[in-house]
């Protein structure tokens, strides 16, 4: 049994013909992905936000097949994955009170299990590979639906190379109270992970999905290029959460939009705590009257780091509102900026949106930018932005060290205290996950 | 003596405060430190707690018998020395609950429960009249004046300091939040009677709600001792200009 089938680098079209077969994909999709090659050759690489030039197509790995198939019980995943997932917690979260996991590891899901209560439910959580050959209509109605392949260079090398990542579908009046939970990890030097992932929910369901994604550190780049698509069908409700922890020289861009029809509520919660370069910038378009936008982010900038990322929101229905709150922290030379879009369109009538982000700046030789775009034209709307840089004082530090605490305990008090907006939003077991990583975070930072 | 100032010299910046300051103050006592604008009683009450910023050119501050002056401003505060400042700083989304129980294992050693440690908390908050929502709020967010100060007390009545400096605490204070502050103060004389208490003022105005066992009023870099509280009143009447020493 081999980890891994075609190790080849570089990307052309025998690639993704070979890629699309082995996947026993239908003529379609084949045709989409060359369609996306295609695009992506003919795209600029974006020289508007952080520095792309240490990425090299034609050394990156585009598709790893890992061992055979998929694991619905625990107890069949290999040990050394088990010892990963152990790491990060996921055994302890799956006994305790997982509704569902699908892991990517590599560029297969490996496991995912779904409790028997949604499946009898009509719940659909499956691998995208799967949902392809198992739901084509369906897939097929929905699949580009929101970011099509011309939307931007790297959803176009997605769109020619996806392997794996979650398609959820959530029947009409069900609600999903435990979140479902997807691991992503880049597993092979040189990897390229292009995970796709496609939520549906349809009317008045609710489903809040929780991704976590990490690779270990190795000498050479790898590249993370995901796509998520969420459709909130009328009174729908979807919650994404991600905690993205990357090693530090992952070039992680992706591409999240959702579109909210009539009444719906999508909620982005959005953590960067690794990876070399994040761009990244959460996308609701509310589309059907009175539907809200949600967007928490949270982005962690240590050396080497640059983290540009943000949230888009796009009114086009009246009384749609949305809210955006940015964190950002800056340490030991590290770059965060936020990048924000905010858009009212002429047929949005009284909407209403706020927009706060806040950077924290822990050392003189980080940094942090703001580049908000506020487009509104519609003179109903009523739109707050407040934006705000802070270092983190000598004078709060020593106030809460006249207390007892050691200047350690002091900033990571601070800190926390800095994040609290976004970890208020995480299920439990994620809030603990998040303060033990600032914690750890904070370790080398400390002088 | 629970603090022994021995010959201390000050310095601020380029410019030297305090000459040669010799103080002892003994457990259960209250001492009122005045002066004018400027004299330096802050920086002093800094330089014990250990604040950055003032530097002790010469002498030694001893508390309960031990060279503190390497000490960092942590240790000094494990050990049981409190300052109330004068302008207490705002940490958003840190609760009061979260970072007083941290404070109180810093200072105990011991690791509390949430629990047991949030009865403690309403105890000593039901004794200063504070509403338990105190409890979850941001530490001085969006807090009034008075509310800081009596916020600040209510960390002493939790941390049960030895020492508690107080600066200023009547600053900027109605008369009705100072009637609060003063009787959170005398709760917290009551619930600990051995412990020492240094008031740093420049108007007499809070002294009128505790009793004072001596006064020390600092002027031109040199202190002025008396036993009682006769002085305050002489102070009240010709001011600080009484401690001029060219005022002859």
């Amino acid at each position: 049994m081999t980890r891994a089938t075609h190790p080849e680098l570089g990307l052309s079209a025998d690639r993704v013909i070979a890629i699309s077969r082995e996947k026993n994909e239908p003529q379609w999709m084949t045709d989409a992905r060359l369609r996306s090659l295609e695009l992506f050759f003919q795209k600029e690489m974006p020289d508007w936000g952080a520095d792309l030039s240490g990425l090299d197509h034609q050394d990156i790995h585009y598709y790893i097949k890992p061992i055979d198939g998929q694991k619905h019980d625990w107890q069949d995943i290999p040990s050394d994955i088990k010892e990963t997932f152990n790491a990060l917690g996921i055994p302890q979260a799956e006994q305790r009170f997982l509704a569902g996991v699908g892991a990517q590891y590599e560029s297969e899901m490996v496991y995912k299990k779904l409790k028997q209560q949604w499946v009898d439910q009509g719940v659909l959580f499956l691998d995208m590979n799967d949902a392809l050959a198992r739901h084509p209509e369906l897939f097929k109605r929905y699949f580009g639906s929101v970011i099509p392949a011309h939307d931007n260079k790297f959803a176009a090398l997605n769109g020619a190379v996806w392997s794996g990542g979650s398609f959820i579908y959530v029947p009409k009046g069900v609600r999903i109270d435990l979140p479902l939970q997807a691991y992503f990890r880049i597993n092979a030097e040189r990897m390229g992970q292009f995970e796709r992932t496609l939520i549906i929910a349809d009317e008045d369901s609710f489903v809040h999905y929780v991704e976590g994604c990490s690779a270990p550190l190795y000498r050479r780049n790898s590249l993370h290029s995901a796509v998520v698509e969420l459709i909130a069908l009328p009174g729908s409700h979807i919650r994404y959460t991600t905690i993205q922890n990357w090693s530090n020289n992952v070039y992680n861009l992706v591409t999240k939009r959702a579109i909210a029809h009539e009444r719906a509520t999508v909620e982005w919660i959005d953590g960067n705590f690794g990876s070399k370069v994040t761009m990244k910038y959460p996308c609701v378009v509310l589309k059907g009257e009175r539907s809200r936008a949600t967007i928490i982010s949270i982005a962690l900038a240590g050396k080497g780091q640059h983290q540009d990322a943000g949230g888009k929101v796009i009114h086009l229905a009246p009384h749609t509102q949305s809210h955006v709150v940015a964190k950002s922290i800056s340490q030991q030379g590290g770059r965060s900026s936020y990048r924000g879009l905010l858009k009212i369109a002429k047929t949005a009538d009284k909407a209403r949106s706020r927009v706060q982000c806040d950077a924290l700046l822990l050392d003189d030789y980080s940094r942090s930018d703001t580049y908000p775009t506020v487009d509104v034209v519609n003179p109903t709307a009523d739109v707050g932005h407040e934006a705000s840089v802070s270092k983190l004082s000598d004078a709060q530090l020593n106030y809460l060290m006249s207390r007892g605490l050691s200047q350690a305990q002091a900033r990571s008090l601070m800190i926390t205290g800095f994040i609290d907006a976004f970890v208020k939003e995480l299920p439990m077991e994620y809030a603990v996950e998040i303060n033990r990583l600032i914690a750890h975070e904070m370790e080398g930072s400390i002088g | 003596m629970i603090l022994n100032l021995e010959h201390c010299s000050l310095l601020i910046g380029q410019k030297q405060l305090i000459n040669d300051l010799s103080l002892s103050i003994a457990p259960g006592t209250v001492h009122a430190l005045m002066g004018p604008n400027g004299s330096g009683k802050s920086s002093l009450a800094h330089a014990i707690m250990g604040v950055p910023g003032p530097i002790i050119t010469q002498g030694t501050i001893r508390f309960n018998g031990i060279d503190s002056n390497d000490l960092p401003i942590h240790k000094r505060a494990q050990q049981g020395i409190f300052l109330v400042f004068q302008h207490p700083y705002e940490i958003p989304g840190v609760t009061v609950r979260t970072f007083l129980k941290e404070a109180y294992q810093a200072r105990t050693g011991q690791h509390i429960s949430v629990s047991d440690f949030s009865t403690m908390l309403y105890q000593a908050m039901d004794r200063l009249q504070m509403d338990r929502s105190y409890a979850d709020r941001a530490v001085n967010d969006g807090f009034s004046g008075g509310e800081k100060k009596r916020l600040e007390l209510l960390q002493a009545m939790v941390l049960k300091p030895e020492l508690l400096l107080i600066d200023e605490i009547d600053s900027g204070l109605d008369v009705d939040a100072l009637k609060l502050v003063a009787h959170a103060l005398g709760q917290l004389r009551t619930e600990l009677p051995q412990m020492a208490i240094i008031i740093i003022t420049h108007y007499p105005r809070i002294l009128e709600y505790i009793p004072v066992d001596a006064v020390h009023v600092l002027s031109e870099g040199t202190v002025h001792s008396y036993a009682g509280t006769a002085i305050i009143t002489e102070i009240e009447q010709k001011g600080y200009a009484l401690f001029s020493q060219d005022r002859s």
